[in-house]
């Protein structure tokens, strides 16, 4: 579904991703690892566009997307959520997700009916999937850190992706909030049969629930593969398990 | 959920304020029928700056142009054109809307503060057009005693169309503000970033309310005609610019009604300060400062927000 081939980009002169190579396929979770600055935001800001390569491409269901502006990338099936809380803070979280299944259903540009009155079941449903349904009328910007990044997923999710790139999902955490998280992608990827990318530094999470791992290094794509496969490669355990790590896990 | 019920209430409310500004010149002096008609029409203006400046987050800091171009439309229309009355007065909104999408064009592409410098050099550019070109535009004289058509000029023709016509501007511009338009507006104001990520053009929506914002204040210059019969290169000069900027933050630039607010207030202390002093932007100055250090969020939205209606973050529009 989704295949990253060489991709290069370089910030004024720092090779920020040098030589990345990915491959997801459909129905598929895959987890992106790596140490601090190895480049995995960045790898998942060139695949939706808010950075454009500097060379290789991204093919997503054969069509190369490399360069193309955001909104056109979402259209096109691939929603993500950021690292940092990225959302409406001012509005609530209903407004949050139906800002965008309106832009989903490309009725942005409607300027006579009463937004309150559209796509409330919708919303709803999808705030029902992730568990904010209670708080749908809450400000977004009041709700905890972990709220406010499952309305990230949320947010993600009103345009009906096919690929859903998760930045961190658990980034600030409680553990309970945590466990709900992993919950919810599993729901995600089991019910709804979601294709996930994500990136992830807590390694239990990404062993309990990614089929196939790919590990970065300076920029560089070193091994992609399953769990064990890659719990077991003596580069990845020197590059950034700092060995040991796993084979206790 | 959000609210669904018909709030009656305020139905009420605006069904008394509506009376009370169709009864208003039987009992008012001509004066302040007049002063009540250029308070509707700037507030109008103020408005459709807000559109655009409090709901959209854009830099609009030149907006006096389309209202300029609005009136100096329609003047051209009635004064050089043998063209039947009416066409003037749909035509020069239009006009603003198109000059609106011109300038939009060139300038959405750059963000906050950029947008807003390019606007104002562009904006005087027009003006400098309007000021200079004396065979047509009658430069910095202007045009005087336009010829209106009759039932304009009886009596208080031209408060009433002022009324109405703002009062329909008005709803439709509220309508649009509540609009899945104006709620992804809103989006984009707080988060455009993230609104390109869920499939936003932003710059199309920008533009988009570029546009309507135009044809707006292009309604509130051919109001202007109306109450005035005359345009002078004040209208579009960058300092007017400013006075509505100021109307929206003084009335409060996150609410709905708060640049009308912000315009009685100033129109008003514009006209009784400057029977006493023609330093009345002194005046202006300390209240601004009072503003900015008491009351951040405007007076209106100071109001809301004591009455309960604030959620305590600011900009969630509910009014």
């Amino acid at each position: 579904m989704l295949k990253v081939e060489k991709l290069q980009k370089s910030f004024d002169g720092f090779m920020a991703v040098a030589d990345a190579n990915l491959e997801v396929s459909k129905g598929e979770v895959v987890a992106v690892i790596g140490p601090n600055g190895a480049g995995k935001t960045t790898l998942f800001h060139l695949i939706t566009g808010q950075v454009s390569p500097d060379s290789g491409h991204i093919f997503f269901k054969g069509q190369d997307i490399a360069g193309l502006a955001p909104y056109q990338i979402c259209r096109k099936g691939i929603c993500r959520s950021y690292q940092v809380v990225n959302i409406f803070k001012r509005m609530t979280v209903f407004e949050n997700v139906q800002v965008a299944l309106m832009s989903f259903l490309k009725m942005t540009l409607n300027v006579m009916t009463p937004a309150r009155k559209l796509l409330i079941k919708e919303t709803l449903d999808i705030l029902e999937s992730v568990g904010l349904a209670e708080k749908s009328n809450q400000i977004s910007g009041s709700l905890s850190h972990g709220d406010q990044k499952v309305l990230e997923i949320a947010i993600a999710l009103g345009n009906r992706p096919e690929l859903l790139i998760l930045d961190e999902p658990t980034a600030g955490m409680s553990p309970e909030e945590t466990a709900m998280a992993l919950g919810l992608m599993n729901r995600l990827s089991g019910k709804l049969g979601l294709t996930i990318l994500f990136c992830e530094h807590d390694m239990e999470l990404v062993f309990s629930i990614a089929e196939r791992i790919m590990v970065m290094q300076l920029g560089k794509t070193l091994i992609q593969s399953t769990p064990d496969l890659v719990k077991s490669c003596r580069q990845v355990q020197e590059a950034y398990l700092g060995g040991g790590y796993l084979t206790d896990a | 959920m959000p609210d669904q019920k018909i709030d009656v209430q305020k139905i009420f409310w605006v069904m008394g304020i509506g009376l009370l500004f169709l009864l208003l010149p039987r009992f008012l002096p001509r004066f302040y029928v007049y002063l009540t008609a250029l308070i509707l029409l700037t507030g109008l203006l103020a408005t459709s700056l807000n559109l655009v400046l409090g709901f959209g987050g854009m830099y609009q800091f030149h907006h006096a142009v389309f209202y300029g171009v609005g009136a100096y439309s329609l003047a051209l229309m009635l004064t050089k054109s043998g063209l039947p009355v009416w066409t003037g007065f749909i035509a020069a909104p239009l006009i603003s809307a198109i000059v609106g999408y011109i300038i939009g064009l060139i300038c959405v592409r750059l963000s906050k503060l950029y947008f807003g410098m390019l606007q104002i050099s562009l904006g005087s550019l027009v003006w400098a057009i309007v000021f200079r070109w004396y065979s047509f535009t009658g430069g910095d004289d202007g045009i005087h005693g336009i010829p209106l058509p009759k039932i304009l000029s009886v009596s208080h023709g031209a408060y009433y169309f002022t009324l109405i016509i703002t009062a329909i501007s008005l709803y439709l511009m509220f309508r649009i503000v509540h609009s899945p338009f104006g709620r992804t507006f809103q989006a984009i104001r707080d988060n455009p970033e993230r609104c390109e990520a869920i499939g936003i053009h932003v710059r199309r929506h920008q533009l988009a309310g570029e546009v309507i914002a135009g044809f707006f204040a292009g309604i509130a210059g051919t109001l202007f005609v109306t109450v005035e019969a005359s345009v002078f290169p004040d209208l579009m000069f960058w300092t007017l610019s400013l006075e509505i900027l100021i109307m929206c933050l003084l009335g409060g630039w996150f609410t709905f009604f708060g640049p009308m607010l912000g315009a009685a207030i100033m129109v008003i202390l514009r006209t009784f300060v400057g029977i006493y002093t023609e330093y009345w932007t002194l005046i202006l100055g300390i209240v601004l400062m009072l503003l900015i250090f008491f009351m951040p969020d405007g007076v209106l939205g100071m109001i809301q927000k004591a009455g309960g209606r604030g959620d305590g973050v600011k900009g969630n529009h509910r009014l």
